[in-house]
């Protein structure tokens, strides 16, 4: 018996209600299905898609000759799909989803700032992703707009962004960053407070804004495989494998199976690592030197096997288009089986010792608490989603290969505290050993990379990938020649960014790193 | 507290016992790193890191500076939050215009010697990213640089050695 299919449901409740929408073929960006759907009907759109309870997953437009062409990808159940309308390029006035979806608030002010669309009645007008490297009314993701851009010969600081002010006796404010007092990337937050508790966090982001789209265009497949991985340094297997399956999508390109194999082991490697060194970088914020330095230590031994394996602490530019750069030697495999054991031990016993300090407990328990319809209304990924309710993982819910034929135990935390987010990365640690365990039970024989086939012009892809942070989505298009003509990845710090500035809500200033960190959102993955 | 302390006995330490190759080169280098930060900065050489636009990868590695394995502290070398406290400013980029202003700001905070090490390809040489509408490309198009720290991202050891190399130098100069 097969499942029912929400999208048909969905799409004959759309024509009931008088949307004229079009469902279209669309193989590259399968297992999503493509919805055309006419620019009036946008705004209806979203509020039909939040009552049938789909999550809102990602919005990105595209220039066209004469039409601007705007996306938002929706995710039910493991169900994807991604409406699209197009607005005159003379005109580019639409709807807004961020009503239904307050996730979509800031990827729409993104798509405002970079492609001039307007969104009539987004609540927001303040620039999002612009400071001063471009002025009002350029847009540097048209087609006319030189990468190179024509930037000021310095970029003056950012000024004239209205941050919402608090008012009160008592009430004061603290600005921190963009360059902060750790080895943190960097961006502004604003607080409100009095005495030590905040009354309101504003962020203000985008100081990495590296242009990645733009300079995206025009590249190569494994130029794009590059960039992708320098989204953000820490998830560089998850983006760098997202990207290449959407091109591999849009070229038809049949990756081997041990090319996926040697992806999914590497991107559980990956999020053991970021999993191990965060736990510790958490503890370090309630000042537990102890369980700091240990979990750097593992984090360290671990980082040292996946050069030994990989050629590469961080196994960067270790997927390329087709498949992989290297082959994993067979005398790897069993200090790789050996290390996952004996970390998973290990890890059992420091937290029983974390478990055992009630000074440990205070900080953490009932700290930066997620509402699960906080997280719900944000569509809060990976461990922050899952720790708030949010029961979803790619790699169960919409299996890619290899996670097809893997069982994926996915925990799940309804409490939304910093204890909780900690609780879920421990289980998740978990959860990776015991996929590295059957992968390495199993390895497939064969090529490690399939030849290279150019895309036609035109042709897109849709990649999917639970990273270490949660639901990577990429979307790449084709044009002449076999170069890039739009890269939009979507890291699921996205959705994350946001709910810091719920969760921080009544908790005190110096709880504010702890809280930061077990969030942990990516600064370079969403300024893009 | 006892299972702690028990941790701690039965683990012991890590930091000197590491039995692979590159370890001899770590103690080497540490050990000159310590005899230089004594010389020239009185035994205590403050850096502040900026992050000017990277991915992140680069804050990973300087980050295992800190981890039991590296410890560079204890040659002396510490990382401060303010740059008025920073003998040495650890710069990856690439600049993005976005933060040029506040490299600019935190370069000028900063007092003498107010040596600038540009970390990274991106830090060095704008890597993957180079100059566009979005990013100023190397650390050296922004600020002075007095050495760069190549690698994507440059491993720990590769960060030690660098930092050792700019000091060094600095007591050759005249």
């Amino acid at each position: 018996m097969t499942a029912p299919d929400p999208l048909s449901g969905f799409l004959d409740r759309l024509s009931a209600a008088g949307l004229h929408v079009e469902a279209q073929q669309a193989p590259g960006l399968a297992p999503a299905r493509l919805v055309i759907v006419p620019a009036a009907d946008w705004g209806r759109l979203g509020r039909e898609a939040k009552v049938a309870a789909w999550r809102w997953a990602a919005g990105w437009g595209e220039d066209g000759d004469d039409t601007i062409g705007v996306n938002a990808c929706f995710e039910k159940a493991g169900t994807y799909f991604v409406a699209r309308t197009l607005v005159p390029r003379a005109t580019p006035v639409l709807a807004s989803h961020s009503a239904a979806y307050p996730g979509a608030d800031r990827p729409e002010r993104h798509i405002r700032d970079l492609l001039g669309v307007t969104f009539s009645d987004h609540p927001d007008p303040r620039r999002w992703t612009r400071h001063h490297a471009w002025q009002q009314g350029e847009y540097p993701l048209r087609r006319d707009f030189p990468a190179a851009g024509q930037p000021p010969a310095q970029t003056p600081a950012d000024y004239q962004y209205n941050f919402l002010l608090a008012q009160g006796s008592g009430v004061y404010e603290i600005p921190v960053g963009p360059v902060h007092a750790g080895i943190i990337e960097p961006g502004h937050f604003r607080f409100q407070a009095v005495g030590e508790t905040v009354l309101k966090l504003e962020e203000r982001l985008a100081y990495t804004h590296k242009g990645i789209e733009k300079i995206a265009e025009g590249r190569d497949a494994e130029g794009l495989a590059r960039l992708a991985g320098r989204v953000s340094g820490d998830s560089t297997v998850a983006h760098a494998w997202a990207a290449c399956m959407a091109m591999e999508k849009a070229a038809c390109v049949d990756v081997p199976p041990r090319a996926l194999w040697l992806r999914a082991l590497m991107c559980e490697r990956e999020r053991v690592a970021n999993h191990v060194g965060d736990v510790g970088a958490i503890l370090n914020d309630i000042a537990f030197a102890f369980g700091f330095h240990q979990f750097a230590r593992l984090r360290e031994e671990w980082q040292r096997v996946s050069h030994e394996a990989f050629g590469h602490r961080l196994m960067m530019d270790c997927i390329v288009p087709g498949g992989v750069a290297t082959d994993l030697e067979s005398r790897c495999m069993a200090p790789m089986l050996e290390q996952a054991d004996a970390l998973r031990q290990q890890i059992g016993k420091l937290m029983l010792i974390i478990n055992d300090l009630p000074s440990v407990a205070d900080r953490l328990r009932d700290t930066g608490v997620l509402s699960p319809e906080y997280a719900s209304a944000l569509g809060c990924l990976g461990y922050v989603g899952r720790a708030s309710g949010m029961d979803f993982d790619v790699r169960r819910d919409a299996p890619y290969p290899p996670y097809d034929g893997l069982t994926v135990k996915v925990p799940l935390n309804h409490f939304g505290d910093v204890n909780a987010r900690v609780r879920i990365r421990i289980e998740e640690i978990s959860a990776s050993f015991d996929l590295i365990r059957a992968l390495l039970a199993e390895p497939p024989g064969g090529p490690i990379r399939a030849d290279w086939k150019e895309a036609s012009a035109g042709s897109e892809g849709l990649g999917l990938v639970e990273g270490w942070r949660g639901e990577i989505l990429s979307c790449v298009r084709f044009g002449a020649g076999g170069k890039i003509a739009r890269f939009f990845p979507r890291d699921p710090s996205w959705t994350t960014w946001p709910a810091i500035e719920l969760l921080i809500h009544g908790n005190i200033v110096p709880d504010f790193p702890v809280c930061n960190k077990s969030v942990n959102g990516s600064y370079s993955g969403q300024d893009l | 507290m006892l299972r702690i302390l028990g941790k701690i006995q039965r683990l012991g330490i890590v930091t000197e016992i590491v039995p692979a190759s590159s370890e001899a080169a770590l103690v080497d280098i540490g050990e000159q790193l310590k005899a230089r930060v004594g010389e020239q900065f009185a035994g205590s050489l403050a850096i502040r890191q900026v992050d000017a636009g990277s991915c992140n990868g680069c804050e990973l590695e300087i980050h295992a500076l800190n981890n039991p394995y590296y410890s560079i502290e204890r040659y002396g070398v510490h990382f401060v939050a303010s740059p008025r406290h920073a003998d040495l400013l650890l710069v990856t980029g690439p600049v993005s215009r976005h933060m040029e202003e506040a490299l600019r700001r935190t370069y000028e905070a900063t007092p003498e010697p107010r040596l600038v090490i540009a970390v990274g390809e991106c830090g060095a040489n704008g890597g993957e990213f180079g100059v566009s509408y979005a990013a100023c490309g190397a650390v050296a198009n922004v600020i002075p640089v007095d050495a760069v720290i190549r690698g994507c991202p440059p491993t720990p050891l590769a960060l030690m050695r660098g930092i050792l190399e700019v000091i060094a130098k600095r007591s050759s100069d005249p």
